[in-house]
């Protein structure tokens, strides 16, 4: 059985029929957190066409997550990012099998209902688009449809996941090609979990009670996450990974698969390079097999990258800070 | 009687949680065994039973080509060793898969279940659903049956036998030593069905 702290059961996405004679129930935790279950050990790469979904199907995508623009040239284009046509995330939806994710504004709810009534398999709540409301995310119990969110530390996945999210993703610093942030923000997340892990094994509720007014989220939810261990929820990385190397390293940390973004697309050898991430993640044990999947890739060819140090735009701080 | 050793393929999908069913499930049965997540082909061809979880069959499929654990697990299973099939595990069993809406893909399947598989048959994950499932032939009369974005069967050959439908769509079946589910039981709390597997596996070594 799957982790299921923090459910909250009736919320308004959880819709119970009756198809003939039997009663179904859809939208649950169980469904939600469980889809995200489903694609673990995987990779979920951003396309902006049929095109690229088709691309990355063939070389073993787990999921695509369309984008109106790749993160990098979001970075370039400067104003205001918002979800992708509804119209090509639907002729994707109609090209590939694996399930297909979009992005929304953080804090919109309509863009939100929107994708929800698309259909898309799951709502990514995401910082590189420009957030519409700086103060809220959306509550996400509202909605059939599971959301993944961004995380900088324990603190914020816990708050996301307060508010319905059935996935993590520990954030990086997207579009820079630059994975620095992924890996600092996944060891701040797991050094998190320990020190809370080892507070609830020296049964110290004091303590706990302490953490749980500093993260802002309910003691429950920090007592049950301190008694796995781990998120409740399944965790990927994110954020400026571009070779197969960067995503064998993170899959190394704990992380329960990887998000690429502007790595692959990007680069000028998509085709090779979104097979070779794939063949990394999956086997990330085996450093023999990493070599050759990182030998697929040119160097040369990668995506140039920036210095996370001098950003004009950092979009892992973006959204509201509750 | 020697120890079982339970394999979970271990190349993509939700590895863990059928692996702790499977543990709990050998320890209420009081069997004394091993469970493994396997991914090479050493690992693989010392097993007695193996379980394909679910995720993205398309995944699962491509990646074992890659080292070639496809022959090893096609092999194994025609000798005689049983498999459990979940979701993206019985698309993969299967002898021929279609999706709802694309139709034909050219994934790669182990070719062993005689069946038809309609991939994403119940919708996308919005339309996932949990429902109670009945499956009177292998003595569990109420289940409750997860369904992501699952597929069905749409037809079957002579030697598969029909464990479980739901709405006139079959979503669970048997042939032989292969099992194989629609639906996710290693995401509940009930092990009868990881329970009933290794029995068949103690069975069979």
């Amino acid at each position: 059985m799957i982790p299921l702290s923090g459910d909250i059961p009736g919320a308004k996405g959880t819709i119970c029929e009756k198809i003939d004679s039997n009663s179904i129930v859809r939208g649950t935790s169980t469904l939600k957190r469980g889809f995200a279950h489903m694609l673990k050990n995987g990779v979920v790469m951003d396309v902006t066409t049929v095109e690229q979904a088709q691309i990355a199907e063939e070389a073993g995508a787990v999921s695509v997550m369309v984008l109106d623009k790749l993160p990098s040239d979001v970075r370039k284009a400067g104003g205001v990012a918002r979800t992708a046509s509804i119209r090509i995330i639907e002729e994707i939806m109609d090209h590939v099998t694996i399930p297909v994710m979009a992005k929304c504004r953080i804090g919109h709810m309509y863009e939100a209902k929107v994708l929800d009534e698309t259909n898309v398999d799951m709502i990514d709540e995401s910082e590189v688009l420009t957030p519409a409301d700086e103060y809220h995310h959306i509550w996400k119990w509202d909605y059939t449809t599971p959301f993944v969110n961004g995380a900088r530390s324990l603190a914020e996945a816990l708050r996301r996941i307060e508010e319905g999210a059935a996935m993590i993703r520990t954030k990086g610093e997207p579009g820079t090609g630059n994975v620095a942030e992924a890996i600092y923000h996944i060891k701040k997340v797991n050094e998190e979990l320990r020190a809370i892990k080892s507070i609830y094994d020296s049964d110290d509720k004091q303590d706990l009670v302490r953490m749980a007014r500093e993260f802002k989220v309910s003691y429950d939810l920090v007592e049950e996450t301190a008694k796995i261990g781990r998120l409740p929820v399944v965790n990927f990385a994110a954020g400026g990974i571009a070779t197969p190397a960067d995503a064998a390293y993170l899959m190394s940390l704990g992380c329960d698969g990887i998000f690429v973004g502007s790595g692959i697309f990007k680069a000028e050898d998509a085709q090779e390079r979104a097979r070779a991430v794939v063949l990394a993640t999956t086997f990330w044990e085996e450093p023999d097999k990493v070599k050759d999947a990182q030998k697929m890739i040119d160097e040369r060819q990668s995506l140039l990258g920036l210095d996370v140090k001098n950003l004009e735009l950092k979009m892992q701080d973006r959204g509201s800070t509750v | 009687m020697s120890k079982i050793k339970i394999g979970v393929l271990a190349v993509q999908g939700d590895v863990t949680e059928n692996f702790l069913a499977t543990m709990a499930s050998m320890s209420e049965l009081g069997i004394d065994g091993t469970v493994i997540q396997v991914k090479t082909l050493e690992q693989i061809s010392t097993l007695d039973g193996l379980i394909i979880p679910g995720g993205e069959s398309t995944v699962i499929g491509q990646m074992s080509l890659v080292n070639g654990a496809i022959n090893k697990i096609k092999e194994k299973i025609e000798s005689g060793m049983p498999v459990f099939g979940i979701c993206a595990g019985m698309v993969f069993l299967s002898k021929n898969s279609q999706d709802k809406v694309v139709g034909n893909t050219d994934q790669p399947l182990l070719n062993i279940l005689d069946v038809k598989i309609e991939r994403n048959s119940f919708g996308r994950q919005k339309d996932s659903f949990e429902a109670n499932i009945s499956m009177e032939p292998i003595g569990i009369s109420s289940f409750n049956g997860v369904f992501i974005r699952a597929p069905s069967v749409s037809e079957t050959g002579s030697g598969v036998e029909i464990l479980a439908k739901f709405n006139e769509k079959i979503v669970a079946v048997k042939q032989g030593n292969v099992l194989a589910t629609a639906f996710h039981p290693e995401l509940t709390k009930d092990i009868s069905l990881h329970k009933s597997f290794v029995k068949l596996v103690e069975n069979q070594s």
